[in-house]
């Protein structure tokens, strides 16, 4: 084996531990809802992905999501609380609300219709 | 024109600087700041729309009542405008795509032409220059690197926005699979031709052909399953076209027709002869005969009068009327149904949370197994092995395709969910239609729902030397003024058969015996064996007639006209008229049927008899009926239970698919996990025909994209390379691709011509 290929293989092996690590292994870190009029209210840009794509809120307060889906793509088109049984149809370029009152803890999980888009709201 | 609900502005809807949508109801807004003050409190805003039904509450208290404020096309007013504001993004879309799919096919044709420069056409410029061909190739590579840099960023942008906002999110789609291999292509190509040297000996050959056209076949599938997506979601189409566009109300006492979304609640509206209903009310003034068959599946028209309800969407036949608006908008049955099927479509099959679960794998290891590819070529290759490498993992990032894998389930979901509500189902949701798909118990209510529900006269047995119409109509005369079902149905009966029913000139009801009446100045007996008795009329002669019906099921009445028995009439509960056939359509499809009643065992097993049931559970108490479903599941069975509604509710929630039967009100709705608008039972034998049909479609188109996936990326990764020397060109990989998720939208949309044996054309109920 020669410096070019070690060097290669070195790159590929390491590649490959970088994907695990960041599609896999990462955590992210969850955005706090910022409260009006007694709602905890977020905006979320939908473009490839949500974002925020975890929101942490309190137990027993409502929530307002305000969807805003900024790309024609049609995988976005819909986003669904499976869980909640709540499901919304984003529009381009519109503000969707989607609107619950979570009362316990948990996590509440929300995606695109085929799962590739995802994102979840944490109860604290 | 419409107004600002923050400062009352009037403005177009076209021009308006924002919009909301909340509770159903899109608001339009003069300037983003409105917008903004509404944002903080929709529903102090809102309000003025929300009047009708004010104690609705913006935000429903638990996850299991949750309120979706969003604009979707279901819950709004104007159900119509967000659909066809759907439909048009979507052809946008498909138009967009079809742009990009053009430009990108002109530049991949010389491209191609370029990238094979052993093929004659190349030679024929040499004609000409003779020596030069080695610079000219060089040079129209060149020229190639350039012109595929516009099909890059304009016809495969999205795979590139799509992929690194994917990428920001920690995770990877479609687009990023699609973004590295054809960048990948690109790059490799650029370097191999400015700095061959690097490279190893005869491996520096630039593909740009590869990054040409796979772009150009991805965008022309995407543009095809644009296409054949909008197909799969007519059947929402077909119910919002139901409703009417717009009403004659009052205001201010002079009649205004106004757009439909525009009613409020509390308005008076006013329906002509031929009018659809706009939205859903109580009339107050006026008769008229309405057909609701496109919401009940009732196929005659129902005379309705003052106090009658009205349902939107259903056609007035002849009379005049008007009505107090009491629901418009999101709460009229027809929304409310349109609701219910939306939901359902856009809801998870338990088989798709599976899938979920293997795509958020997908991507990524279709990423390291293209690393892999790439050293074991670049490894253990023959040589040239870092041509191969490259192409063999640029191969595989193309071929592989999450969304057909993703897509499967869904887009069936939606085509089977909107079948069934073209046919009166109502299929709540994903999880419903996959446990009906499973079923091989049917519990079947007796009374409303195999049966009509309410008594009619079934036999007039005259004793001899009487005639039959003459009994009956001193039966029926002498019955007229009571009130008890069976008295009416008798009197109901006799009508139908043309017979004159008189009033009867004195009349006594006896509790639980029968009635005493005058009738044209004789004495009128009709009743049971005790109002005989008691009466002293000699019945021996009738005895046989009256334990045949009774052995049948039927309640049977003696009639005496001035103490003489001159006949017995028979009324029952009569069977509706196909559910003889539902039933043999279920049992067929491999499905025990069960009859469970609260009626006692001889009239159960009667009607039984009549429809081909065998098993029969009758005497249950009403609050038993869930503790035998509860008892049949217990035997490790999927149990199905029909019910109309209302006192079966517990048992429709214990049984593991609930199908309410009969109306199209919003408590059936709410009650069961299947809703048959029509009151016939072939709905429910329908249901389970759609969703085995769904559930098998769903797992082919599965099971197709699972096998293509895992049989395609080996290959693409060289694994026959070794054996027979086959290795999978990115070009074909990339139509592969392509192919494969428009299979998945063709397969479900198969679902459309889905015919099933419970229905026969004539008896399709239009939804």
């Amino acid at each position: 084996m020669n410096i070019a290929q070690i060097i290669v293989n070195v790159t590929g092996i390491t590649l490959i531990a970088l994907i695990v690590w960041y599609f896999w292994l990462y955590r992210k870190e969850g955005v706090q809802v910022t409260e009006v009029g007694g709602v905890q209210q977020v905006q979320i840009k939908v473009k490839g992905g949500y974002d925020p794509d975890v929101i942490v809120v309190k137990r027993g307060k409502p929530v307002r999501l305000l969807f805003n889906r900024q790309e024609a793509a049609m995988c976005s088109e819909m986003v669904i609380f499976d869980k909640i049984d709540q499901s919304a149809k984003l529009p381009e370029g519109e503000t969707v609300a989607v609107e619950f009152t979570p009362d316990q803890k948990g996590e509440i999980p929300f995606q695109c219709q085929m799962g590739m888009l995802r994102g979840k709201v944490v109860v604290a | 024109m419409v107004k600002d609900p923050i400062c009352g502005m009037e403005i177009e809807p076209e021009a308006a600087a924002a919009r909301r949508s909340h509770m159903g109801h899109t608001f339009y807004f003069c300037s983003t700041q409105c917008a903004d003050t509404f944002d903080a409190d929709p529903h102090k805003y809102a309000h003025p729309v929300m009047d009708g039904n004010g104690t609705k509450s913006a935000i429903a208290s638990a996850p299991t009542a949750v309120e979706s404020s969003c604009c979707q096309s279901t819950d709004s007013v104007a159900a119509e405008e967000p659909v066809d504001e759907e439909t048009a993004a979507h052809e946008r879309e498909y138009k967009s795509l079809m742009r990009k799919f053009w430009f990108a096919a002109a530049i991949s044709i010389p491209v191609m032409l370029v990238a094979y420069p052993e093929l004659p056409w190349l030679y024929l410029p040499n004609l000409f220059v003779g020596e030069a061909s080695e610079t000219l190739i060089q040079t129209l590579f060149i020229l190639s690197a350039i012109v595929t840099l516009p099909v890059m960023a304009y016809s495969g942008r999205q795979f590139f926005t799509g992929g690194w906002a994917a990428f920001k999110h920690h995770s990877a789609d479609m687009n990023t699979l699609i973004a590295l291999g054809t960048s990948a292509a690109w790059i490799y190509s650029t370097v191999a031709l400015i700095i061959p040297s690097i490279f190893p000996e005869g491996t520096a050959t630039p593909f740009y052909d590869v990054t040409a056209v796979v772009i150009a076949l991805v965008v022309l599938g995407q543009a095809l399953e644009v296409r054949a997506k909008g197909q799969t979601s007519q059947a929402i189409r077909k119910l919002i076209d139901l409703q009417a566009k717009t009403a004659r109300v009052l205001r201010d006492g002079r009649e205004v027709e106004i757009p439909v979304e525009e009613v409020l609640v509390g308005d008076v509206v006013v329906v002509r002869p031929g009018d659809k209903i706009p939205v859903d009310g109580e009339i107050i003034d006026g008769r008229s005969a309405i057909d609701e068959s496109m919401v009940t599946g009732e196929s005659m028209p129902i005379d309705k009068a003052i106090g009658d309800e009205v349902i939107g969407a259903t056609v007035n036949t002849t009379g005049s009327f008007k009505f107090k608006a009491t629901k418009v908008g999101k709460d009229t049955a027809l929304a409310q149904i349109v609701k219910m099927v939306q939901d359902a479509m856009d809801s998870k099959a338990p088989i798709a949370r599976l899938v979920d679960q293997v795509s958020h794998y997908f991507v990524p290891t279709v990423m390291i197994i293209s690393i892999l590819t790439f050293l074991a070529w670049y490894n253990f290759g023959p040589s040239q092995a870092l041509a191969f490498a490259v192409v063999t993992a640029v191969t595989v990032l193309i071929i592989a395709c999450p969304c057909a894998v993703g897509m499967a389930v869904p887009m069936s979901l939606v085509a089977g969910v909107g079948k069934g509500a073209e046919h009166g189902v109502l299929i709540r949701n994903g999880e419903a239609l996959q446990t009906a798909s499973k079923l091989d118990v049917v519990v079947l209510d007796k009374t409303g729902t195999i049966t009509k529900g309410k008594p009619e006269l079934t036999d007039t047995v005259p004793a001899s030397g009487f005639a039959a119409a003459t009994l009956l109509h001193f039966a029926a005369s002498a019955d007229h003024l009571s009130e008890h079902p069976l008295a009416q149905a008798i009197v109901t009966g006799a009508q139908d058969q043309g017979i004159e029913v008189g009033e009867p000139d004195e009349f006594d009801a006896v509790p639980g015996h029968g009635v005493e009446a005058v009738v044209d100045g004789r004495q009128v007996l009709v009743g049971n064996i005790k109002l005989m008795r008691r009466y002293q009329v000699e019945t021996s002669r009738l005895e046989a007639d009256v334990k045949r019906l009774q052995s049948e099921g039927k309640t049977a009445m003696y009639v005496a006209v001035d103490g003489h028995a001159v006949g017995v009439v028979a009324v029952a509960d009569t069977i509706k008229e196909d559910s003889v056939q539902a039933i043999q359509v279920m049992q067929e499809l491999g499905l025990e049927v069960i009859m469970l009643t609260g009626d006692n065992e001889r009239t159960a097993k009667a009607i039984a008899r009549q429809v081909g049931i065998e098993r029969v559970l009758a005497e249950v108490l009403p609050e038993d009926k869930a503790k035998e479903v509860h008892m049949l599941k217990q035997d490790g069975r999927k149990v199905g239970m029909v019910g109309d509604g209302i006192n079966d509710a517990p048992a429709l929630v214990e049984a593991d698919v609930g199908f309410a039967i009969g109306t199209g009100t919003d408590v059936a709705i709410e009650a069961a996990d299947i809703t048959l608008m029509s009151g016939s039972l072939k709905g429910v034998a329908y249901a389970i025909e759609i969703s085995r049909a769904t559930m098998r479609n769903a797992k082919q188109s599965l099971a197709g994209a699972f096998g293509y996936n895992s049989l395609g990326i080996p290959i693409a990764a060289g694994i026959l390379f070794p054996f027979f020397g086959i290795l999978l060109s990115p070009i074909l990989a990339g139509a592969a691709m392509a192919a494969s998720s428009i299979t998945v939208v063709s397969n479900a949309n198969r679902l459309r011509f889905f015919k099933a044996k419970s229905f026969t054309e004539t008896a399709e109920v239009t939804a």
